[in-house]
């Protein structure tokens, strides 16, 4: 079997339709495309993070970019397993839809997950819920107790610097104190291509392979790798409400008020987080080239139009990351 | 894009809505308020690159603030001191398109303090684009942000004159600053554009000036959308210069995947994953591993999307060679032709980013590649006087017992064991290396091997 032949498997692994992929032609390309570059980029990144790395673990949500960052691995450790762990905060409030997906591509896969959940420490008392009944705030801690007991000390995150302007400021490979803090006035040097994972013990680093990926180019990447998705990102019936814009869908943790009614709209979601607190958008997408043609012509931010989480203050996301965030 | 839509309901065909173009990275640094952030909004937004909702919220901050219109600088100062305090404190990155291209832009600090942020996003850059406000000329700073770009080999500077419309779009100071910089670009062996410009109102950015009929050059974004970047600048010196096709690859990663193999064939399999550092590599083509100086060749180059029969300079790929040579992690392949040298002395330029002072007989780790090595500072050559006016790098160069913050000096360092550290001039990948602290793994300084200058004297350079 040729090296060609196994591309085929490694992506109809991750793939519902399982398109045919014209083999490339062989032979160098004179200029990297911008996407060529990225990804030579991020495998990179991979290989180098987990090459110095004592134990890395990927966090795999089930969302586009974690299915990003994990298709790298799968490239940048070909012809071998992924050799990454996988690790999951669950707030208990995900999409079940992106939970199923989750777990049939860890299994397609033959990787490990480890699940930290959010509704264990409430159940004991450790975490309280919040007025507000969303749990983005509360990964926090589940995070780093397992990032602790899997003595984890490379995490991989699918983070990327056009996010958020607080992202835009992180390095790729970015120190976590003890206490699993982003220091953002401290911040190493990171020069050329030579990344450094160095830490003292107790301290970690995350390394985002994304940082320099835009949305556009997590879907072309998409499109062009022929990878599926969790069904909510294309266009589909939903009964939803609006509350400040956004429209959510109906959720135990979300208390309905009078005047929000429901309708049947056809929406897709730009984000795939806690359910209680990530909008759908109406939108017709429903293939990949029609996502990628809406967020090339799209006027509104990511999070700016399905986070409520980031619309509470100029530096939400700076204070979360400073307490241990992704 | 060769592959179909992988969506539910395929039915669409895969029109590839927006083509996928080259990839330019640059950089931007003046000193403060010279404009810098305005330049960066103003690009962003004569291109379309500011959603709306980042707009309005700019829009709304500017007028809380009690300022009129948009602060373009709060579009990329992130930090919640940054925009307390009115200034940038370290890189910002930004993307955005033109159908020429995509760009990747690091909006790096002006403060002196923060220029090791500078040095950081001008390390990855294929332009640095330099802000001087037409009023004040070259300032010192100006002189340090055209010194980090020579020292770090950034192929273009786009030297901005800015602010030209408030000497109401005069040419004779923009002309006399013009001279100015190209004099120091001379000496520093830098190549440089001048371009005048307003970044509040526009002229020349995106957008060329009705008010500047003297000037007839390109506009700063056409700079960026032409440039080649150093990727391609690297394979068009190999196409084009005879008898330089050496090639490099540093070996990240062995793939031996044995009971973890995809399929049962591969469980013999032996790879050498990197990304090529420089050239291109073919199969067939004789290797030479550094430090160890076996000799091999190249039998097969392989990614995850089929073979190869060549790759070039920022591909990831593995490579297979034809014996079964001892060949680990931090290890360098080079073209026998024309092939890398390992060395245990190294002098080098440095760029000191770290609070503590750097030392004579100071230990070190150095980065290179992807190897790690121990360090000693053996000397200190000198240090660069950014007060100096003109001059090369090396002229500026006087003596020196210490390396503090922000200091670029020439330093001896002894190495534990050999490395194929070559000439930075000529080597961008294999000649830049960092320092990195042995206790914390802090990261110290950027380093940048030296060829030898005739007449000062330095003895050490790249040798056994």
């Amino acid at each position: 079997m040729t090296a060609t032949h196994e591309r085929t498997d490694v992506t109809a692994s991750l793939n519902t339709t399982s398109p045919v992929t014209p083999a490339p032609p062989a032979g160098a390309k004179r200029e990297l495309d911008a996407l060529d570059a990225l990804e030579a980029e991020g495998i990179h990144i991979l290989r180098e993070a987990v090459a110095t790395a004592r134990k890395p673990v990927i966090l795999f949500s089930g969302g586009k970019d974690s299915v990003a960052v994990l298709h790298l691995a799968t490239k940048a450790f070909w012809p071998g397993r992924v050799p990454i762990e996988l690790l999951h905060v669950d707030t208990g409030h995900n999409f079940d839809e992106v939970i199923a997906f989750r777990d049939a591509t860890v299994e397609r896969l033959g990787l490990r997950l480890r699940v930290a959940r959010v509704q264990d420490y409430i159940d004991d008392n450790r975490l309280r819920e919040r007025p507000d009944g969303t749990r983005n705030a509360l990964q926090t801690v589940p995070l780093l107790d397992a990032i602790a007991e899997g003595g984890y000390d490379v995490v991989f995150g699918g983070a990327r610097r056009d996010e958020e302007k607080a992202r835009a400021k992180e390095r790729v490979v970015s120190l976590r104190d003890e206490f699993g803090q982003w220091d953002p006035r401290n911040q190493r040097p990171e020069l050329w291509n030579l990344y450094n994972t160095r830490h003292l013990p107790g301290q970690h680093v995350r390394v985002f392979p994304l940082s320099n990926w835009t949305e556009l180019d997590v879907w072309r990447y998409i499109e062009r790798e022929a990878l599926a998705l969790p069904p909510l990102y294309y266009a589909h019936e939903r009964e939803v409400f609006e509350r400040d814009g956004m429209l959510l869908t109906p959720h135990p943790a979300i208390k309905r008020r009078n005047t929000e009614t429901l309708a049947t709209r056809v929406v897709r979601y730009r984000t795939v987080g806690d359910a209680s607190c990530t909008g759908a958008v109406e939108s017709p997408a429903a293939t990949t080239a029609e996502v990628i043609a809406e967020v090339a012509s799209t006027r509104i931010t990511e999070r700016g139009a399905t986070r409520a989480d980031d619309r509470v203050s100029e530096a939400a996301m700076e204070d979360r990351k400073k307490e241990g965030y992704f | 894009m060769t592959t179909t839509a992988p969506a539910p309901n395929a039915s669409a065909p895969p029109t590839p809505a927006v083509p996928v173009t080259s990839l330019l990275r640059f950089a931007t640094a003046g000193s403060v308020d010279d404009g810098k952030s305005t330049l960066v909004g103003r690009l962003l937004h004569d291109t379309k690159s500011i959603l709306a909702d980042a707009y309005e919220a700019v829009e709304r901050v500017t007028r809380e603030r009690g300022g009129e219109g948009v602060d373009l600088a709060l579009l990329t100062d992130g930090l919640r001191a940054e925009r307390e305090q009115g200034i940038t404190i370290d890189v910002a990155y930004r993307y955005f398109s033109t159908p020429q291209r995509t760009f990747i832009l690091a909006d790096c600090p002006g403060h002196v303090q923060y220029t090791r942020n500078t040095v950081t996003g001008a390390s990855t850059a294929d332009a640095l684009v330099v802000l001087v406000d037409v009023r004040t000329g070259v300032v010192e700073q100006t002189r340090r942000h055209l010194a980090v770009a020579a020292l770090l080999r950034v192929p273009h500077v786009i030297v901005a004159v800015n602010k030209i419309d408030l000497l109401a779009w005069d040419r004779a100071p923009y002309d006399a600053i013009a001279a100015d910089v190209a004099d120091h670009a001379t000496r520093l062996g830098i190549e440089v554009s001048v371009v005048p410009v307003s970044a509040l109102l526009g002229d020349n950015v995106a957008v060329r000036s009705t008010h500047t009929p003297w000037y007839s050059g390109p506009t700063v974004l056409d700079l960026l959308e032409t440039l080649p970047s150093a990727d391609q600048l690297d394979a068009h010196e190999v196409e084009t210069s005879e008898g330089v096709s050496g090639w490099r690859f540093p070996v990240q990663y062995v793939l031996r995947p044995q009971d973890a193999a995809l399929t049962p064939e591969y469980t013999e399999y032996r790879g050498y994953a990197g990304q090529v550092a420089q050239g291109v590599i073919s199969v067939g083509d004789p290797v030479v591993v550094q430090p160890s100086g076996l000799r091999t060749t190249v039998a097969g180059i392989d990614t995850a999307d089929g073979p190869l029969t060549r790759a070039s300079s920022g591909q990831s790929v593995a490579i297979r060679l034809a014996d079964n040579v001892d060949v680990a992690r931090g290890d360098l392949l080079s073209s026998a032709s024309d092939a890398a040298r390992a060395v245990k002395n190294i002098d080098a330029h440095v760029a000191w980013l770290a609070e503590r002072p750097l030392r004579v007989r100071d230990r070190v780790w150095v980065q290179h590649g992807t190897s790690l090595v121990q360090g000693m500072v053996t000397a200190i050559r000198g240090v660069l006087d950014i007060s100096l006016p003109g001059g090369t790098l090396d002229a500026s160069i006087v003596e020196g017992e210490q390396l503090d913050l922000n200091d670029i000096g020439v330093v001896s360092l002894l190495l534990a064991s050999p490395l194929a550290i070559e000439d930075f001039s000529t080597h961008r990948r294999t000649g830049a290396f960092v320092l990195v602290d042995t206790q914390d793994g802090a990261t110290l300084a950027a380093g940048t091997a030296r060829a030898a200058t005739p007449g000062t004297g330095t003895d050490g350079y790249l040798s056994i």
